[in-house]
């Protein structure tokens, strides 16, 4: 028997774990129906709390607090942590300890931002990237789609086949993996409105993306395939260190990955010449 | 030498806040500072990798430039200050007129 008191907590924190591309964020927050929310919109991604790889603790403000999601996005290095602060959310994270805090508004697109800079963080420091793309797996391989909005991503995932596995419309998911890469899917949905598959395969192509008025493929320079790479990957921080790697990871993908023009006809024979 | 605020002799070296890569022939620089992005053709090319800080922009353009490439001095120059001017606003090059001491010479 014991004499320490044991009282219930008043309130209860619920954990909530989103798995992209293999890394694993555990989400913890007192808010049950911000929990709910995550649960809807990363259906696919969720995995058990237990061993993840990186924890964030989430506050949720007052909803009559003004929170514009419009605002422009700083991400700053503080000593050891990055700092992330929009209209909608103020966060900051520990590359080391894999540790964060966020504090944001009662939306979806504040956690979204969020994940999307830790990801692109961790995928800095490992030679990956995420990209403006859609990606797709056929054949067991995975394609890259990439362009600025308008370029054809949703036109092409929307006719994307049967025996296609789309991994997204919008933000693609490529990992660096013992000198190969893998296209991973994300639950980082565009104009589909559709979370993608949370599969990955082998890197087969990357597709520069051009609407025209037939479907073919034409290879490009490597200088032109870098400098598309360079403006579809997403990198939030202004920090030296930080563009020097992913300038590193755009070249060394550059040459092993084929990134070919694929000019296309808005129609679904378009997959007739990929994969 | 600076005369009524010209500076007539520059000299220039290649900025640390930078990634650059020779592909095929291009030189891709990416400034780290705004994160603007280019791609150089082959006289520019020249012209950053003489950028060692102790050549002057005037010798780079009268040995490397007029030397290897159709085009008279008067115009090398004129071109060469536009596009050192321009990489210097973005951080990509330093620019100064006196020797640059300690500056990256490869």
């Amino acid at each position: 028997m014991s004499a320490s008191p044991s009282y219930a907590p008043l309130t209860t924190q619920e954990s909530i774990c989103i798995v992209i591309g293999g890394t694993r964020i555990a989400v913890r927050t007192t808010n049950l129906e911000f929990v709910r929310m995550l649960a809807d919109r990363y259906i696919g991604f969720m995995a058990s709390a237990e061993n993840s790889d990186a924890d964030l603790d989430v506050d949720i403000f007052d909803n009559s607090v003004s929170a514009d999601p419009d605002e422009d996005l700083q991400v700053l290095r503080d000593g050891q942590e990055w700092v992330m602060r929009r209209g909608d959310f103020f966060a900051r994270w520990n590359p080391a300890t894999c540790r964060g805090h966020v504090r944001q508004a009662a939306n979806p697109y504040a956690i979204d931002s969020v994940l999307r800079i830790i990801h692109s963080l961790v995928l800095a420091r490992r030679g990956g990237f995420l990209l403006h793309a859609a990606s797709a797996i056929r054949n067991g391989r995975a394609f890259l789609f990439m362009g600025v909005s308008g370029a054809g991503k949703t036109t092409i995932s929307r006719f994307a086949p049967a025996d296609a596995n789309l991994l997204t419309d919008e933000i693609s998911y490529v990992l660096a993996e013992q000198g190969s890469y893998l296209g991973c899917g994300t639950p980082f949905a565009g104009e589909l409105a559709r979370v993608g598959e949370n599969l990955s395969a082998p890197m087969s192509t990357a597709f520069l993306l051009e609407k025209g008025p037939e479907n073919r493929i034409e290879p490009i320079s490597k200088a032109l395939a870098i400098r598309a790479l360079m403006r579809n990957i997403l990198f939030f921080a202004h920090d030296s260190a930080l563009v020097k790697r992913v300038f590193d990871s755009a070249c060394k993908f550059a040459n092993e990955v084929p990134v070919r023009r694929l000019i296309f006809a808005p129609d679904q024979r378009v997959w007739n010449i990929i994969g | 030498m600076i005369l009524g605020g010209l500076i007539t002799e520059k000299y220039i070296s290649r900025s640390s806040a930078i990634a650059a890569r020779l592909v095929g022939g291009e030189m891709m620089i990416m400034s780290a500072v705004d994160s603007t992005f280019f791609t150089l053709n082959e006289v520019a090319t020249v012209i950053w990798q003489a950028a060692d800080g102790q050549t002057s922009l005037k010798e780079i353009v009268h040995t490397r430039i007029c030397s290897d490439f159709d085009v008279d001095l008067a115009q090398a120059q004129q071109d060469a200050d536009q596009f050192v001017s321009e990489l210097a606003n973005h951080g990509i090059l330093n620019v100064s007129p006196i020797p640059i001491t300690g500056a990256d010479s490869r």
